[in-house]
């Protein structure tokens, strides 16, 4: 059920990605029955969800790392899930992705983290490819600790070191799973500024699983609701249009944070 | 399907019905700054430098990664080249007003290029710079105002000399202490028996020990095969085949079983009881046993480590037996019946033989649990440091058995067993 479409990016503009009928789940178990979608171009593109109704199940099918069980997941110029090793290589190189627990390789330090998919995919001077990981640290706030070792520091600091390697091929799009998960209000509001910055200001696309709701109505232009118990896409739209215009029980009480048993706010 | 650069692709009209989907007019594969053929095929990136009327260079296109591969070194010495015709000058201009993308590569390249004519003297004027070109320069330029958080460089010999000793001196008190608090926590299990967790004691001895049978037996059997027919060999030429039963079997018995029973101890589970609690450590779940008020000692170490005392002198016994039928079955090519070859096996050992190599074998079974679970508790963070700690597991413990088997070695010579 599809509640709005009301999007501050242009309904024309570009689609960088396009679901069509995707229905995911693992062997007999359906998680998700025939979803559709689309993320444009530019646009900060939020999925929303309550624990396990498969948000990010959704974002590794979009990154093709999990089969669909059936439907089409469009990214770059090809279905990705039909994708072929070089093909899906390609579409790969052209994205980033944050993943829940950072990620980071414990054996190196952060710079070489973020060196890492500059040494795989091109040919540049060492030179260069420090600099540009030294920048990308420092777009995130840790160019003071390049040298540091993952295990050296928080875990905000992990998800900061693990955006900057996201985005260090300058991909247009970048997928960001929980990235203000488990973070203070500050870094968190820090990290919301630094994905709004990568959008307006480095065009990226940027696709974000999240159930942080300050953050979903800070930072997104559309949201994604996956409702468990439909099987489906509850509300499609603004956060804060659908918080105030939907008739959606489910998305009412997720959106104003309120218990099952109690009203809905007048 | 392959996308060939610079090629746009055509996608079934259901999924991408025309302009207002967009994707046929600004798709992936024809204007992204990673895809260099296809971008550079609309608007390569160039670049000219002129000395007259003043040092200026100018440049255009896509300044994206695949530029600066090819441009890194060439620009920036046509840069130099610059500075050093227009000496007296004092500054250069950068024009980048014909530059439609910049990527972080491109930043990477323009900052150098600042910073390769600032050393040399000369001021940089970026002129037409655009909102991505300054956006991606912005943190390039943050950098130079920022102090590493830690020194890495430069340390000298004795700081470094003293952080070594440092080092060694707390690996060895956290050795003697997980010594300390070993004996402690098997004296505790002794007096109080019902302390033990023996459910879990049960399930490692399985893992340890049932399920180490199928390697055991291939290796020992193996063992007494190649033992007994080299030696039987040479024995030939006098006459002694029979004795290759006595050879084989004190040799198994007092030595080669239970050392090798404790090398394949150490390979499959010291690196298992390090990796398992290394993980743990890994996880936190030392801590949270700690915070539950659980000792990890008894909760962790003990079950494995009285696995390891129960099971090493079974290994050790079973490989020994295995061991004989493999040198029985070799002395049969030979001429000696199975009754002649076990009667003079019997004749040959004594039980001093079984009983030194079954206390060497429980040594060992101490030995290798104990350090498998020590090197576990020693794991730093990261999934580095659980392959750093399994692999120390496994060295200490092959180190550790052999000099234990010399001193053993030498102590039953003195004692005459």
């Amino acid at each position: 059920m599809t509640d709005s479409r009301t999007s501050r990016v242009d309904e024309n503009s570009d689609v960088v990605i396009r679901v069509r009928g995707l229905t995911m789940g693992f062997d007999d178990f359906v998680l998700m029955r025939d979803l559709d979608f689309d993320v444009r171009r530019g646009e900060i593109f939020v999925i929303l969800g309550g624990s396990g109704s498969g948000k990010s199940t959704l974002l590794k099918h979009m990154i093709g790392l999990y089969q669909p069980l059936a439907g089409h997941i469009w990214v770059a110029d090809a279905d990705i899930a039909a994708a072929d090793g070089a093909q899906r290589e390609a579409i790969l190189r052209r994205v980033g992705v944050m993943y829940q627990m950072g990620a980071l390789f414990g054996s190196m330090t952060l710079l070489e983290n973020v060196r890492l998919p500059l040494e795989v995919h091109t040919e540049l001077p060492l030179e260069a490819m420090d600099a540009i990981a030294r920048a990308r640290l420092q777009l995130v706030g840790l160019g003071a600790f390049a040298d540091f070792m993952p295990s050296e520091i928080s875990g905000g600091m992990q998800k900061r070191a693990a955006i900057a390697r996201a985005m260090v091929l300058d991909p247009e799009v970048l997928f960001l799973d929980e990235p203000s998960a488990g973070l203070d209000p500050i870094t968190s509001a820090d990290l919301d500024r630094l994905i709004q910055r990568l959008a307006r200001t480095l065009d990226m696309t940027i696709v974000i699983v999240s159930h942080e709701l300050a953050s979903v109505f800070a930072i997104a232009d559309r949201v994604i609701m996956l409702d468990k118990e439909s099987q489906g896409i509850a509300a499609e739209g603004d956060p804060a249009t659908l918080r105030d215009t939907s008739n959606h029980p489910w998305v009412q009480r997720f959106l104003r944070r309120t218990d099952s048993d109690e009203e809905r706010p007048a | 399907m392959v996308v060939a650069e610079g090629q746009s692709v055509s996608l079934p009209g259901e999924w991408f019905p025309g302009p207002g989907c967009g994707y046929h007019d600004r798709t992936f594969s024809a204007s992204h700054a990673m895809d260099s053929t296809a971008a550079g095929a609309e608007h390569p990136f160039e670049y000219d430098a002129t000395a007259e009327p003043g040092p200026r260079l100018r440049l255009a296109g896509r300044l994206d990664v695949h530029a600066v591969e090819r441009h890194w070194g060439p620009l920036r010495r046509r840069a130099r080249e610059l500075i050093r015709q227009g000496q007296g000058m004092g500054a250069v201009s950068v024009d980048l007003d014909g530059v439609e993308y910049c990527d972080g590569a491109g930043a990477a390249l323009l900052h150098a290029l600042e910073q390769d004519l600032a050393t040399g003297g000369v001021e940089v004027r970026f002129e037409g710079m655009g909102r991505m070109v300054r956006e991606q320069l912005a943190p390039y330029r943050e950098l130079e105002s920022v102090e590493p958080a830690r020194g890495v460089h430069g340390r000298g010999w004795w700081p470094g000399l003293l952080d070594g000793i440092d080092r060694v001196g707390e690996a060895a008190h956290s050795q003697f202490s997980f010594v300390g608090e070993l004996t402690r926590a098997i004296g505790s299990s002794l007096r109080h028996p019902r302390q033990v967790r023996w459910g879990d004691t049960l399930r490692v001895a399985e893992a340890a020990g049932f399920q180490a049978l199928p390697i055991v037996s291939l290796i020992a059997f193996l063992l007494g095969v190649i033992l007994a027919f080299q030696s039987a060999i040479a024995m030939r030429q006098f006459g002694g085949e029979i004795f290759v039963a006595n050879l084989v079997a004190v040799s198994l018995f007092r030595e080669l079983g239970p050392l090798m029973m404790a090398i394949l101890l150490a390979g499959r589970s010291g690196a298992a009881f390090a990796a398992e609690i290394g993980t743990m450590k890994v996880n936190e779940e030392v801590n949270a046993l700690k915070t539950m008020g659980l000792d990890p000692m008894r909760f962790l170490v003990l079950p494995k480590v009285l696995a390891g005392l129960l099971v090493a002198p079974l290994l050790a016994l079973y490989a020994n037996m295995i061991g004989l039928i493999g040198a029985a079955v070799v002395m049969q090519g030979f001429g000696i019946p199975w009754v002649a070859f076990f009667n003079q096996v019997t004749s040959a050992l004594t039980l001093s033989d079984l009983f030194s190599g079954l206390a060497k074998a429980v040594v060992f079974g101490l030995v290798v649990a104990g350090v498998g679970c020590l090197r576990g508790l020693q794991t730093g963070s990261g999934a580095a440091s659980v392959g750093l700690s399994t692999t120390s597991a496994v060295v200490t413990s092959i180190i550790l058995i052999v000099v234990l088997d010399g001193v053993f070695a030498v102590l039953f010579y003195h004692l005459g067993i």
